[in-house]
């Protein structure tokens, strides 16, 4: 058990975080994932509980591929939260969905650091947000002097059902190597309304059509990976509770 | 089947149709003409119910009821099909997912039963088949990196699936090339000309009109009909131009 004391707002981690609900659920345990050279692995977090905070750290060895899906949803507060550490030639997938509604406070943290040359690392972040939910991603990815050859990538979407809902959205690169790729992306928006004029024309009902839409965003969290279905279904599950 | 009486529409606060009238029987095809501008993909989206498009004055009875008060979905099950000048991109969407919900929604609104994912899958590849569109192109997302001629086949593959009465096709023709065009209309013919189904085809030329025979044709400018007549009308617009006419 970690005995850290509770953040504060000057700490850029928790700048955005619900700090009363995460007093509620301080402090958090560690948990430690660490492959070994060329090993390979998939986990599925999927948070229960009204409170809840995971804290990962997370070491991958040369040619180690980690593959994590998270789908954090239907908490009053959720935080996932990962500290990843890539060496040489390492491969680190994380496909998270948040879906929320009422006042509800979901959090992706991440800190993903490129120790080693020719590394990658992709991020996809999905998240689906109603009532007065605020849905969060702040991840940093920071390529060390002499990691070469590093490919990392965030890609960060938020869906707002209604005006009040809200959404972070904070990708962060540090880089001191010469040879990199990164890129970034992030968006916030609402569904397109021409679209579900189009879906609801063949017959669909309004609420259909919607979830139909916010279903194929929130999959493209969950391509590629093992549990796929699985994933897919619990996703549809948490987006037909919210609307 | 279908009467519109003295419709009048805005879009953005904008009065687009002034006086709109056009009665449809059953059996019948009909083709709208006109410039640009001049209120021809509004009837579309009107009569689809398309949000943003407010009707201010006039009536539209489809089939004996009031077709306004429906919402697009109802509009859909009560048999009506639009077909979309520029079929909307839906990424993660599979054709063959979204037309099975489609059609069950519709056919749960009758009062019938769902189709099975056997049942609809020989559906859709019967009607794909008319349009000559491979089945592998049903499995990918909705529209997403269709070319424009592929997109108009899958909207002719959606009409067949989904089997309307009545069928309003706004510029079915354009994107199309010269073999594409010969499909889609042979498409329209195959499904749509029957004794208790109706076609209004919106289109700029007359070269859709070679494969599919309107029985009237009409000429619509500011937003309301100005001039009708039997299919030679579209052959006197092709040589003479709107502007003689109207």
């Amino acid at each position: 058990m970690s005995a850290s004391p509770l953040p504060t707002r000057k700490d850029e981690d928790f700048r955005y975080a619900d700090l009363a609900a995460l007093e509620r659920v301080w402090p958090v345990a560690v948990e430690t994932i660490a492959l070994g050279a060329g090993e390979s692995r998939a986990l599925v977090i999927v948070p229960e509980g009204g409170q809840v905070a995971r804290q990962l750290a997370i070491t991958l060895a040369p040619g180690a591929r980690f593959d994590l899906r998270v789908l954090n949803a239907g908490h009053a507060y959720g935080r996932v939260a990962l500290d990843v550490r890539l060496e040489a030639g390492a491969n680190f997938t994380l496909g998270a969905a948040q879906v929320g509604g009422g006042a509800e406070v979901l959090e992706i943290v991440t800190n993903v650091v490129h120790a080693g040359p020719d590394a990658q690392s992709r991020q996809v972040i999905r998240s689906v947000l109603g009532g007065q939910a605020t849905g969060t991603y702040l991840g940093k990815v920071l390529v060390a002097r002499g990691a070469d050859g590093t490919d990392g990538e965030q890609s960060v979407r938020a869906m707002l059902l209604e005006r009040t809902a809200t959404a972070n959205a904070r990708p962060e690169l540090e880089i001191y190597a010469d040879d990199v790729k990164c890129a970034h992306g992030c968006a916030v928006g609402e569904l397109d309304a021409t679209g579900l004029f189009y879906l609801e024309s063949r017959g669909l009902p309004p609420a259909q059509a919607k979830r139909l839409m916010l279903q194929a965003f929130l999959a493209e969290a969950f391509v590629g990976a093992e549990a796929e279905e699985e994933l897919n279904a619990a996703a549809l599950a948490a987006l037909e509770a919210l609307l | 089947m279908l009467e519109i009486t003295d419709l009048h529409a805005e879009v953005a606060g904008k009065p687009i149709l002034k006086g709109l009238s056009l009665t449809v029987n059953a059996g019948e095809i009909h083709a709208i003409m006109g410039p640009n501008g001049a209120g021809k993909s509004t009837t579309g989206y009107v009569l689809g119910g398309r949000p943003g498009y407010t009707v201010t004055g006039g009536s539209v009875t489809y089939d004996g009821q009031d077709l306004l008060a429906l919402e697009p979905h109802e509009r859909a099950a009560a048999g009506l099909f639009l077909g979309f000048q520029y079929p909307v991109e839906i990424p993660g969407v599979s054709n063959v997912q979204f037309l099975r919900e489609a059609l069950n929604a519709q056919r749960k609104a009758r009062g019938q039963e769902p189709l099975s994912g056997g049942e609809f899958l020989k559906l859709a590849r019967e009607k794909a088949g008319l349009l000559r569109m491979d089945m592998d192109m049903l499995k990918r997302p909705v529209n997403v990196g269709f070319s424009g001629g592929e997109k108009k086949r899958a909207e002719m593959v959606q009409m067949g699936i989904l089997d309307p009465k009545l069928a309003i096709l706004d510029e079915t023709d354009s994107g199309l090339d010269i073999d594409a065009l010969r499909i889609c209309g042979e498409g329209i013919n195959a499904i749509m000309r029957k004794p208790d189904k109706a076609v209004v085809l919106i289109t700029h030329y007359q070269r859709l009109l070679d494969y599919v025979k309107p029985d009237f044709v009409h000429v619509l400018a500011g937003g309301r009909i100005v001039k009708s007549g039997g299919p030679e009308l579209a052959l006197t617009l092709e040589r003479e131009g709107y502007e003689a006419v109207v």
